[in-house]
């Protein structure tokens, strides 16, 4: 589509220093539509960005839907009519391109106005063609951390479920992924949940060396019985990593009684592993990261 | 990989998909029962194949959307097995092209269609549109009045009834012209050629039947130089439909996919009492104007095809050769491009030459595979003969000391070597030459080859011959140039410009 470079002056090359010591530009993406979860989502962004000091991108992803756009059902063909109907096609979609363009703009003028009241500086907007999942997978390499709507503005009428976009984007990506749900507390008590897995070790890992938790307090729980071990370790890591830590062992199923845990703590932050890459025991157990999804009141960080 | 299909292929855009996979199956009736009598089989042969073809091709294949049923293409090319050796062999000739399309899937020769330029593709078609037309004519030669004053009004249907305000956008004008010619040559009792008289329609749902062939050599000698040419015919025009697909739609297909998604279904057509087919570029077209975008609508068209026709056959039976003939006209039409004969005078002599030649080769032999041979290699020798202008010389002499320095510039090939050859002047009488080929790119032997006979030319006149830089300029020749296809590999080897 012709369009395509229509923002371009509007994207403004990103100056700002970022921490020396990392020396990296990668960008706190936030992805931006029309649903009302937006507006979280810029403001945990900006939140995100001051923290670590990364610069921030504003990302709308322009769907195409590839419903025809014309029927005409006469069945006859006559002279040039391939050509007739390449150009009717391209002058409608060129059309609701344009107002996609159109409409995904003003979102991200009002967003961009948002994370600048926020104080952020020189947020970076961007608009690309194609579905939110295979533009995010493109744009991987530059992404520092991801911010995105539980549900996308398609489906934002159903109050259960995870949008049809973010478990392909989970699967797919490999950085660090929160999921807004509701709207921006700035969080003081974090949960980190831990069984000792691979994936929570790295977890707990980044939640020591990230900046993003400085000044924090985080609740490292574990659901089971035999636990009492790994919670000292992984308290030790992050006590050493100057963080305070509370320590708590849970029984029960896990997804409730960690939604309890969260509602009695008031943690405003759930960090966790994410989906296991294992398609086939997902589909036999369902997923826990999925599950997590739908149950959890309050945003969820998913760190790979 | 062959099964995969998303969502949105399949229930995407279910009310458009119906739709258009009705108007679709109703238009391919018609076409199915005319290519049948075209390769000379009965119309069954043809409608079975479309329905086998359409279902197969709505879940393998690799282009949602595209219309793939028995074709007029591939029914030229089987005249002549049906004529000499009778059905039995076409259908094995079908199960044997659909296995050497399967094998081209996996060899990934779709990528081969990038040989195939504009030039060719647009001959194709036009000399595809000229077939269709001729095998309209033997229906209206030697035949009453009646005949050309249905087949006038049959056209005359097809391209008004649309402007009819109200129904004229909902009902195809084909499937009216049909009905109404129908009805009128029972209700005048008109004394002409039906479907009914062109063989056996079906009566029932298709059944696995192994083509009754003896399992030998001979058989294999017979069909294969047939089989050969359907799968390239098929594989080509299915696969120039998927990129007009792709344009009209704006979305990608897999070609490969494709390419063995039509071999299963030739395979299962070939088994089914069909004969082999391939996508159609008028359907594809009639589908995406109707709203057509995912796998449903091939599906519903393959499907919604077989029904009607099983369950209506006596009514099919009756329809006039006439409103047939009007209506493969009409395809006629919608498939030939009539912008290139505009282009004509616009496109330079060459692009017109490979259009005209695949056109008349193709009506000559009625073989659209030798038609697109003979495209494709005039458009590369077009090419090369043009590479081959940027190639030159310059050249200077120091007098003092009587030496004379070429510098050579461009690409030296097999086509340019002799303009190479000219560049150098033989009769000069100097003390010694120097060739400079750091900015030559030689790509071939033969080139290699010119450049020896130079420098022995030279060392006979008594000079001394030095070359300079021939170590870059050859390091195109190596065959392993293609693995250079980093831009900074690129550059080290093509830099010198």
């Amino acid at each position: 589509m012709e369009t395509k470079n229509l923002n371009t002056n509007q994207i403004s090359t990103n100056q700002i220093n970022i921490d020396k010591s990392t020396n990296d530009n990668r960008v706190v993406l936030s992805c931006i539509d029309g649903s009302s979860v937006s507006k979280a989502v810029c403001d945990y962004s900006s939140w995100i960005a001051k923290k670590v000091s990364a610069p921030l991108k504003l990302l709308h992803a322009i769907e195409h839907s590839h419903n025809p756009a014309v029927s005409d059902f006469t069945g006859a063909i006559g002279l040039g009519s391939q050509e007739d109907l390449l150009n009717e096609l391209t002058e409608l979609e060129q059309n609701r391109g344009r107002l996609l363009i159109k409409k995904g703009q003003l979102m991200l003028n009002g967003a961009k106005e948002r994370v600048c009241m926020a104080g952020v500086e020189f947020p970076e907007l961007c608009q690309r063609h194609g579905s939110l999942a295979e533009t995010l997978i493109e744009l991987e390499e530059d992404i520092r951390v991801l911010v995105m709507g539980i549900r996308g503005e398609a489906h934002e009428q159903e109050f259960m479920g995870i949008g049809t976009q973010l478990e392909t984007v989970i699967r797919s990506l490999h950085r660090p992924i929160l999921v807004v749900n509701t709207d921006f507390t700035e969080p003081e008590n974090i949960m980190l949940a831990y069984d000792g897995s691979e994936a929570c070790r790295k977890a707990l890992g980044m939640v020591a060396s990230s900046p993003l938790f400085k000044d924090i307090t985080c609740h490292i729980v574990h659901v089971g019985d035999k636990g009492k071990d790994l919670l000292e370790e992984a308290s030790a890591i992050l006590i050493k990593a100057d963080l305070d830590v509370i320590s708590a062992q849970l029984s029960g199923s896990t997804e409730e009684v960690l939604a309890q845990y969260q509602t009695e703590k008031h943690i405003d932050l759930m960090i966790m592993g994410a989906f296991s890459h294992n398609r086939v025991r997902d589909f036999l157990l369902g997923s826990f990261t999925a599950k997590m999804l739908t149950t959890t009141q309050r945003p969820l960080l998913l760190l790979r | 990989m062959l099964l995969h299909s998303t969502r949105q292929d399949w229930i995407g855009n279910v009310r458009g998909d119906v739709l258009a996979g009705l108007v679709v199956a109703l238009a391919l009736i018609p076409e199915a029962i005319a290519f049948s009598i075209i390769a000379g089989v009965d119309p069954k042969v043809g409608l079975y194949a479309s329905f086998c073809i359409a279902v197969v091709t709505a879940v393998l294949g690799g282009r949602p959307g595209m219309i793939s049923a028995a074709t007029g293409a591939m029914a030229l090319l089987m005249v002549t097995l049906v004529k000499d050796h009778g059905l039995q062999y076409l259908l094995a000739a079908s199960v044997l092209t659909g296995v050497l399309q399967v094998v081209m899937g996996y060899l990934k020769l779709g990528s081969l269609m990038s040989f195939v330029s504009r030039s060719v593709v647009t001959g194709f078609v036009n000399a595809l549109a000229i077939l269709i037309f001729m095998a309209q004519l033997p229906e209206l030669t030697h035949v009453s009045w009646h005949v050309y004053a249905m087949t006038l009004a049959g056209l005359g249907i097809i391209y008004l009834f649309p402007y009819v305000p109200g129904i004229g956008k909902l009902i195809p004008s084909p499937l009216v012209c049909i009905l109404f010619m129908t009805a009128l040559a029972i209700y005048l009792g008109l004394d002409i050629r039906t479907v009914g008289d062109m063989g056996e329609l079906p009566d029932t749902l298709p059944v696995f039947l192994w083509p009754e062939v003896p399992l030998n050599i001979e058989t294999l000698t017979i069909i294969f130089p047939y089989s050969m040419a359907l799968a390239v015919v098929g594989l080509l025009e299915s696969l120039m439909t998927a990129t007009i697909v792709d344009d009209l739609t704006d979305t990608p297909s897999d070609k490969n996919r494709e390419c063995k998604g039509q071999g299963i279904a030739n395979v299962g057509a070939g088994l089914l009492g069909g004969m082999a087919g391939c996508a159609m570029i008028g359907q594809s077209v009639i589908n995406i104007k109707s709203g057509g975008r995912g796998r449903l609508s091939t599906m519903v068209a393959g499907t919604v095809l077989l029904i009607m026709v099983v369950f209506l056959n006596d009514w099919v039976a009756k329809i006039p050769m006439a409103a047939l003939v009007a209506v493969m006209i009409m395809v006629s039409i919608g498939t030939f491009d009539w912008s290139s004969i505009r282009n004509i005078k616009k496109h330079p002599l060459s692009t017109n030459t490979v259009m005209i030649a695949t056109v008349v080769v193709v009506v000559w032999t009625h073989n659209l595979a030798y038609g697109v041979f003979v495209g494709v290699l005039l458009a590369s020798l077009f090419f090369a003969n043009r590479i081959s202008h940027f190639m030159y010389s310059e050249s200077e002499l120091d007098e003092e000391k009587n030496v004379r320095t070429y510098r050579f510039h461009g690409q030296i090939f097999f086509n340019s070597s002799s303009k190479f050859l000219a560049l150098f002047n033989f009769k000069e009488a100097v003390e010694k030459v120097v060739i400079d080929l750091t900015r030559a790119h030689f790509w071939d032997i033969t080139a290699v080859y010119s450049l020896d006979m130079a420098v022995i030319k030279f060392r006979r006149e008594g000079s001394e011959v030095e070359i300079i830089g021939l170590n870059e300029a050859s390091e195109t020749i190596v065959d392993r140039f293609g693995v250079h296809d980093k831009p900074e590999e690129l550059e080290k080897v093509l830099g010198a410009h």
